[in-house]
């Protein structure tokens, strides 16, 4: 028995309507639109402030992210870091459902163009995640907390913010593989 | 200093409900690999831009829909800052196409077995303690220009959010029908999985 939660892919229409239906209750129930950009900021102030503490509270943009005051509390774990750690979760649970031994080292895209060296894609990885969470934080938003629910609520903010990731992201990816790379995703 | 490590336990709860939703949908959708985000990129694989265009369609009529029948729904509208918009987009968009994931599905890869989104998501980590570093200067120069405040396209243009909502709607419908043909016609049945 394993029905709909064992196909191995939905089609992509019904998932955006499943995302979009939990927008409603987040907003609606939560009073939380839909993020996760901020727990990076979170969780690295953490780190910083186990050996660090000093420079935590004197970071103004870490201050008011983590360090409660008298007046204001501001948890370092809250709704949107517990929502970031449950998505593993619940991708591991789809996955598992499914049946998938999915396991990737290096994508072969990758592997096409840059060889076979895990370090080296290691490294890709490494410095791809910082310049995303540099602009995620320099726009104040990623593709969920801009592009999805910025982008329902009609922001200007989130909506130029879309059409400038998507554009240096076509260039990048085609300066990377190229057109020839079109046919080793 | 932390003196609040946790929020309320009603927050965790409600916000690790939404994330295993989130995250099973993600997965669902094939947007945790690799392939399917640089697919879109390279445009030979539309899926990122279908879940995302419908999410924000049903998202958007369902949230002004609730707001219009008298329903207390707060928006949570962002600033637009337009040069930090332009410029953090465009540095995020290069850091998905380098990673192939976005700060959302790259945790969830990591649950659906890929083991190159756990440098991804520590770079995450270090991306986001550069910016607090960097953020004094960044204030003073960057986030001031083109400060327009909490503005949307519809407060922006007079029109009314259903209009706008209409022609997202409608634009989306017909994008969708004619992508849908198109990937038929060119390449057959896109975007088996590989489970």
């Amino acid at each position: 028995m394993k029905g709909i939660l064992g196909m191995p892919r939905w089609s992509p229409y019904a998932v955006g309507v499943g995302i979009g239906v939990l927008s409603w209750i987040t907003f609606g129930l939560m009073g939380r639109a839909l993020g996760t950009s901020t727990t990076f900021v979170n969780a690295a102030g953490a780190i910083e402030g186990l050996v660090a503490p000093a420079h935590v509270e004197s970071n103004e943009y870490l201050a008011r992210h983590i360090v409660s005051t008298a007046e204001k509390a501001r948890p370092i774990v809250g709704w949107q870091f517990a929502l970031v750690v449950m998505l593993a979760v619940g991708a591991f649970a789809a996955a598992r459902l499914a049946g998938s031994t999915f396991r990737e080292h290096i994508p072969s895209l990758w592997l096409w163009r840059f060889g076979g060296s895990r370090p080296l894609r290691y490294c890709g990885a490494i410095l791809g995640g910082a310049l995303l969470l540099f602009g995620a934080r320099l726009a104040d938003g990623c593709t969920s907390g801009h592009g999805i629910s910025g982008g329902l609520q009609l922001a200007v903010s989130s909506w130029v913010f879309l059409g400038a990731m998507f554009g240096t992201g076509v260039a990048a990816a085609f300066l990377m593989y190229g057109r020839e790379g079109r046919s080793h995703v | 200093m932390f003196s609040h490590i946790f929020a309320s336990p009603s927050a965790l709860v409600t916000g690790a409900v939404t994330g295993l939703v989130f995250g099973f949908l993600l997965q669902k959708g094939g947007v945790t690999r690799f392939s399917v985000i640089l697919g879109q990129f390279l445009l030979t694989d539309f899926t990122v831009l279908k879940v995302m265009g419908t999410a924000i369609v049903v998202g958007a009529l369902g949230i002004f829909g609730m707001r219009a029948i008298g329903l207390d729904v707060p928006l949570h509208v962002k600033d637009a800052t337009l040069l930090g918009n332009v410029l953090g987009g465009a540095i995020f968009g290069v850091g998905m196409a380098i990673l192939g994931y976005c700060p959302g599905t790259g945790v969830a890869a990591i649950g659906d077995g890929s083991r190159h989104a756990i440098p991804g998501v520590l770079g995450g980590l270090v991306g986001a303690a550069i910016y607090a570093e960097a953020y004094p200067w960044i204030k003073s120069e960057v986030l001031g220009i083109g400060d327009l405040g909490k503005v949307t396209l519809d407060s922006a243009t007079g029109l009314s959010p259903w209009w706008l909502m209409a022609l997202l709607g409608a634009s989306a419908i017909a994008g969708f029908v004619l992508l849908e043909r198109w990937e038929r016609r060119t390449h057959g049945v896109r975007g088996a999985p590989a489970a």
